[in-house]
């Protein structure tokens, strides 16, 4: 079943390996971009088989290249994905453990969040309650800073959300660790942070706001796929899928 | 201190007595408690495990180099053994065999040993690079051109040369160590110390200079990645020159079939 690796999957996980994650567009490109370079057969629908076989090859290594979609704007991503232990591997190296505290404590409060995010003064509050060493206010703002940095938060005036390359590293973690708490999409399946709920008390299901658009696209009347109760929330329009020009 | 006694014109050639005194015997003592198995204890070793075991701790060591690699920090061999083969030290060179193949048949990157002494291993890359534009800009490490500058100074100045020469050509270029720069920070800081850990750059004092005076010459490191003629067709676009013109420095970047590794150790 698995096909042999070759230098143009070696250089496509080179990319990878150099940039964490690759927008489906541009892992496409990539795609193309390896396979002419090392004169090798490239099937634009083949995408995926392609890194199948890389990720046959880099599972025993506890690493694998997963696809995942933000929940901002619906787009596809893929990201190259670290499954030793748990997530702390890869941000060990880069965080103290103080601030991996600090880090779990605002997953928390995102994961138990109706909306999927948590404001810069709740994550502040919720520092006074460490029990490793405490983190002064100006040095869990930088924190903060330095996680939207490395790209495991996305901030926006003031909110923060777990981006997608996190959801995607972390999907396997948060599902184990809030397990009660975590709830998928019920359009993508995949699980959701940032999106609408369902208002009956006894449906709640949740759906990704891209997937709201699409969903409701054209429809008279929202209702909810799961219990048909009337969908109060304001529907948002699809976004255009972005261009192939930009980088 | 143990330096070079001279700067022959074929760098590397006693590398065997190179830099840094006390970190040296810090190493060879943690390393002492290290001997290398037979192949006679490996084969026991292996029979006691099973080939999971196997996998998993050659799984970690790839972990591990990739990790220390994204910061291009060489791996010491004694760190490598206690903090990751720890017990599994008894076949020590099956799993380097594995971990070294699966970076060359996965990940497309060559294991190499760049100090045979103190046991010191990087990554490189095997495959070649390309010129013309990827789809899409790896994130590039700004602090490379200024190494690349450094490195190509040395070169051309016959591999060694004193800091106030290269300090004084950064300046030109606009880099003054003795500000603090908007990107690289303390620049003075990251040529002799980052990149002297990554072993990019040797940083050596001149013996006998009052005040202190040090030179540079290539690291181990930039000894197996970086390429020679591809400094000298670098110089040539920026001069307007034939890379042949500057026939010492010709022979010595197409003196091996593979110019990269000829510098490294006479042993290999």
């Amino acid at each position: 079943m698995s096909r042999q690796m070759g230098d143009s999957h070696r250089r496509f996980l080179q990319t990878m390996m150099a940039n964490g994650m690759v927008d489906e567009q541009g892992a496409k490109r990539v795609y193309q971009y390896c396979c002419e370079i090392h004169n090798t057969q490239h099937a634009p629908d083949k995408l995926d088989d392609f890194i199948e076989t890389i990720n046959s090859k880099l599972q025993p290594m506890f690493m694998n290249i997963r696809k995942g979609m933000s929940e901002e704007s619906g787009d596809q991503f893929y990201a190259l994905v670290n499954m030793a232990e748990t997530h702390v591997t890869r941000m060990t190296s880069d965080y103290a453990d103080n601030e991996l505290e600090l880090f779990r404590k605002t997953l928390d409060l995102i994961v138990y969040s109706e909306k999927g995010n948590a404001s810069s003064t709740d994550i502040l509050n919720s520092a006074d309650t460490m029990t490793t060493k405490k983190l002064k206010k100006s040095e869990t703002q930088q924190l903060l800073n330095r996680l939207v940095h490395d790209n495991w938060l996305n901030e926006k005036r003031g909110e923060y959300t777990l981006s997608t390359r996190c959801i995607i590293e972390m999907e396997p973690y948060i599902r184990t660790m809030y397990q009660d708490q975590v709830k998928v999409c019920h359009i993508c399946r995949n699980i959701a942070f940032q999106c609408q709920i369902c208002e009956n008390p006894t449906c709640g299901i949740k759906i990704h706001n891209p997937c709201v658009a699409r969903y409701y696209k054209g429809k008279a009347e929202p209702r909810c796929p799961a219990c048909e109760d009337f969908w109060p929330h304001e529907i948002p329009e699809v976004r255009r899928p972005r261009s192939q020009s930009r980088k | 201190m143990s330096h070079r006694k001279k700067p022959s014109n074929a760098h590397g050639s006693s590398q065997s007595t190179s830099n840094a005194g006390p970190t040296a015997t810090q190493e060879e003592e943690d390393d002492a408690t290290f001997t290398q198995p037979s192949t006679m204890q490996v084969q026991k070793g292996l029979e006691k495990l099973t080939p999971a075991q196997v996998d998993q701790k050659t799984a970690e060591v790839v972990q591990y180099f990739l990790v220390k690699d994204q910061k291009k920090i060489p791996i010491r061999r004694a760190d490598l053994v206690k903090h990751v083969v720890k017990e599994y030290r008894n076949i020590y060179p099956e799993i380097m065999k594995r971990a070294a193949r699966t970076f060359d048949q996965v990940f497309g990157l060559k294991m190499v040993e760049i100090d045979p002494k103190n046991h010191l291993y990087i990554l490189i890359n095997k495959l070649e690079p390309v010129t013309g534009a990827s789809p899409i800009t790896n994130p590039t490490n700004p602090k490379l051109g200024l190494l690349f500058v450094i490195l190509s100074v040395i070169f051309m100045k016959g591999g060694v040369v004193r800091e106030s020469v290269v300090w004084k050509i950064l300046k030109n270029l606009g880099v003054d160590i003795g500000e603090k720069h908007e990107e690289f920070g303390d620049s003075k800081k990251v040529v002799i110390e980052e990149f002297v850990r990554q072993r990019y750059l040797e940083y050596v004092r001149i013996p006998h200079t009052e005040p202190v005076e040090h030179q540079f010459r290539w690291g181990q490191r930039a000894e197996v990645e970086v390429s020679k003629p591809n400094i000298l067709l670098f110089m040539g676009a920026l001069h307007g020159q034939e890379p042949q013109s500057w026939s010492q420095q010709y022979q010595e970047a197409h003196r091996a079939p593979n110019s990269s590794q000829s510098g490294t150790s006479s042993q290999r």
